[in-house]
């Protein structure tokens, strides 16, 4: 296999962090390349450097035998690299025809392209309708947008950057047989994901990245998703053990419940039922955009419902406000972090303080009680092994992971007999989740009733005693996570019934 | 009270007089606001303008230098707005508010020594055989040039925004940023000229106040007319179609309560001067009331401070 893209000893560094350091790898024509990391092992500087996004300090890289130092992407996608991204970059309020043809260099006119569109999606199994609005499309939809720009390119290189953390398990085998058919008609491909068995299936080869040097490369299909876990971590990871327990009384109980969505694009709540007992993991499967955002709303007091929709401890709370529901012990966490789980300019400390100022009593008569609030944020950043210079740091300079490790630490110390966390562990790297989960798992063990909202199966499997699936604003009946596999998840969360799903 | 001083056709004629400086500063304010920002200065722009044009007009003798003047001056204020906002990441909000309090100031200086002069007349559409169309000659074709070349613009703006892909860009960094500068477009660069375009269209706004609809030149001359553009913007949900109805309207009440006072009709003054502010908001109010709608056309990166991680 002749190389494609060499990199050699690329080195980018940032005041405080050497982002990569010396990093050297080629990629063959045609090859899916897998570029494993933790969070902040330097992964997205790389492909950002590779798409002309940054510039290395040092180091140089060639690309079809010839030096490529792209100084801006549209540099990069001349040149025949394509990227999508982690975080769609796509425009809500346009429509698919526009979005394609703000990525591509020299558009041709609408009809043509809206010819070419229909097309080239038909040529890879991503049917797509030019002129419908992005806010209406699903994710895996938005994602065919994404990836249909690239190809309408005929790009040499595309980068993708953890497509399928928002799959459902059917879109990824779609979205895998795109990606193989690229690769066998020449087109190299790297991949990176959090998703180890993912990656051992589709990847041929993998470059493992550590602190910002490469530590490692290996045939994944000869490994085990342990194996490489381990290699990201350097160390032996600690998978989290599910004890069998006998759920007890309801704590959380969600009865008919129904809510419009506030934003343009968002989901409405359609006659949700749940229970969710003391001591039970309650799983929430499904696609981002089914609702999920809004049922955290319900639940956690910014979208006020009718009274008995929703009981906690057999307390009427539809309409009650946030502080009165943490009052009773009903407390949630929100998928973004900044900005609405935390606020990002504002210290750990006072951060700590928006939350738990109630159960943790940090303040007296209106007044804040900052040696409490300080102790209660260095006890969080303790216990659940936040990486921060201090608690005086602002919310926004901690990584991903870490932060998510102090908002789901900030409420699980707070002792809550109902948590429904939303995405707990999205875009955090192996370790940090696992972590996450086994404390999410401790706490419904001392008795508590906690409901997970995520789109990662694996999660909601390892994790989940019972599992339903939102879909369009209507949530399944809870199956037991026991009896489901992945496949039948994955008909669920197109709309079937569990009892439906052919065994 | 004599209502048979009210011509109609006269009436007619006049709002579209009365609405061209507020249409002009809204059609700039507009695409500033397609492209994702708040320039709150258009207050302070327009009254620079206003002075420039004047002055520039009077010294040379030429409206039409003057008008050039205008929009210079316009861009100018700007600028110095798109440089803070956008290089030093200052606060929209404060540094537009900044602005209008230092164009007022500004061009009260400036214009000390221009109060009292007439500046030279404007040059008129005159086509004999169609200017003497009983009605719709006098209505629409016996005007300055200028209610005709900001009607242009609106059209222009119109056809730039949806068909070009210049206005397609510069609607994706408006709708969002990040992602606009992750596919490689020069998000501040196109700001900053969104921001003069803007700053250009306030001047000839104001230029026009003091230069044909008044014409002379009074400190603070411009009375408001900045703010109603702003808000024109908005209530228009960012089309620029609504901002031709929106500021003809808003012409038309001033124009008409300005012949109701003058005919002495039996309503308070204050009454009858707040009216075209009550009645344009509400009108547009009402007609914009279709909150998913208006979130749908509001560029969604409006006012937010875009700084390149990398």
């Amino acid at each position: 296999m002749t190389a494609l893209l060499t990199l050699d000893g690329l080195t980018k560094a940032y005041p405080g962090v050497i982002a990569n350091d010396s990093v050297s790898f080629e990629i063959g024509e045609g090859e899916i390349h897998a570029l494993l990391g933790e969070n902040g092992a330097g992964k997205s500087t790389l492909v950002k450097m590779i798409y002309g996004l940054v510039r290395p300090d040092a180091g140089h890289m060639t690309f079809r035998g010839k030096p490529f130092h792209p100084g801006e992407p549209r540099a990069a996608r001349a040149a025949g690299v394509a990227m999508v991204f982690q975080h769609f970059s796509l425009f809500e309020a346009m429509s698919v025809a526009e979005n394609i043809s703000l990525g591509m260099e020299n558009p041709p006119s609408r009809r043509q392209l809206a010819a070419r569109i229909r097309e080239v999606s038909n040529a890879y199994k991503l049917p797509l309708d030019p002129d419908r609005i992005i806010g209406d499309l699903s994710v895996g939809e938005r994602q065919r947008v994404e990836i249909i720009r690239c190809l309408l390119q005929n790009p040499k290189l595309l980068i993708m950057d953890e497509p399928t953390s928002v799959l459902t398990p059917q879109e990824v085998d779609v979205l895998f047989e795109t990606l193989n058919k690229l690769s066998s008609e020449g087109t190299a491909i790297l991949y990176i994901s959090h998703k180890l068995e993912e990656i051992r299936t589709l990847c041929h080869h993998a470059t493992i990245l550590r602190h910002g040097k490469v530590v490692d490369n290996c045939d994944p299909t000869q490994q085990t998703a342990r194996r490489l876990a381990e290699m990201m971590v350097g160390s032996a990871l600690h998978i989290p053990a599910k004890k069998n327990l006998h759920p007890g009384e309801v704590l959380l109980e969600v009865d008919h419940l129904s809510a419009r969505s506030r934003t343009p694009f968002g989901t409405s709540l359609k006659d949700i039922s749940l229970k969710v007992r003391s001591g039970e993991v309650m799983g929430i499967g499904g696609v981002a955009g089914n609702g999920q955002d809004e049922l955290l709303s319900a639940l956690s007091g910014e979208i006020l419902v009718k009274r008995e929709m929703i009981r906690v401890l057999n307390v009427d709370t539809g309409d009650l406000r946030p502080n009165e529901r943490r009052e009773l012990g009903l407390l949630t966490a929100p998928e973004e972090r900044l900005g609405h789980a935390a606020a990002p300019n504002m210290s750990l400390t006072e951060n700590a303080m928006l939350t738990a100022h109630q159960r943790q009593k940090l303040t007296t008569g209106g007044f804040l009680r900052w040696n409490a609030a300080r102790g209660f944020a260095r006890a969080i950043v303790k216990q659940f092994d936040v990486r921060t210079p201090g608690i005086a740091n602002a919310a926004r300079s901690l990584s991903g992971g870490n932060l998510q490790k102090f908002v789901i630490g900030r409420e699980i110390l707070q002792n809550p007999r109902v948590l429904v966390v939303n995405q707990p562990t999205w875009g955090v790297d192996a370790a940090a989740a696992s972590a996450i989960r086994q404390a999410l798992m401790n706490l419904a063990e001392a008795g508590a009733a906690v409901v997970v909202i995520s789109q990662d199966l694996d999660e909601l499997l390892e994790m989940s005693d019972r599992l339903a699936i939102l879909n369009e604003g209507r949530l399944s009946v809870p199956a037991e996570a026991a009896d489901l596999t992945i496949e039948a998840i994955g008909l669920m969360m197109g709309g079937m019934e569990a009892a439906d799903v052919p065994a | 009270m004599d209502f048979s001083a009210l011509s109609p056709v006269a009436l007619i004629a006049s709002l579209m007089v009365a609405s061209t400086p507020i249409l002009l500063a809204a059609i700039g304010e507009l695409v500033v606001e397609k492209s994702g920002v708040l320039n709150l200065g258009v207050e302070g722009m327009m009254i620079t303008g206003a002075i420039f044009g004047f002055a520039i007009s009077v010294e040379t003798g030429s409206p039409w230098l003057g008008l050039v003047a205008a929009m210079v001056g316009g861009a100018g204020m700007a600028l110095i707005f798109g440089i803070l906002t956008q290089v030093f990441l200052s606060n929209q909000v404060a540094t537009g508010l900044a602005l209008t309090l230092f164009g007022l100031g500004f061009s009260a200086l400036v214009g000390q020594s221009y109060t009292g002069i007439k500046p030279p007349p404007f040059p008129r559409l005159d086509i004999p055989a169609l200017t003497e169309i009983p009605y719709i000659g006098k209505i629409l074709l016996n005007h300055d040039y200028m209610v005709y070349i900001s009607l242009g613009l609106v059209l222009a703006v119109w056809y730039f925004l949806r068909f070009t892909r210049k206005g397609l860009i510069l609607r994706s960094i408006g709708e969002n940023h990040t992602a606009a500068h992750a596919l490689g477009y020069k998000v501040i660069r196109v700001r900053l000229l969104a921001i003069m375009f803007g700053g250009a269209c306030a001047g000839l706004g104001g230029a026009y106040l003091s230069l044909i609809r008044v014409p002379q030149w009074t400190e603070g001359m411009t009375a408001g007319a900045g703010w109603i553009a702003l808000a024109l913007v908005v209530f228009a949900s960012w089309k620029p179609g609504r901002l031709i109805i929106g500021a003809y309207l808003f012409g038309g009440v001033t124009i008409l309560q300005l012949n109701l006072q003058a005919v002495g009709v039996n309503i308070p003054v204050a009454y009858l001067s707040m009216a075209p502010y009550v009645i344009t908001i509400l009108v547009l109010v009402i007609i914009s009331s279709d909150r998913k709608k208006i979130s749908l056309n509001a560029p969604a990166s409006l006012g937010r401070v875009f700084h390149a991680s990398n």
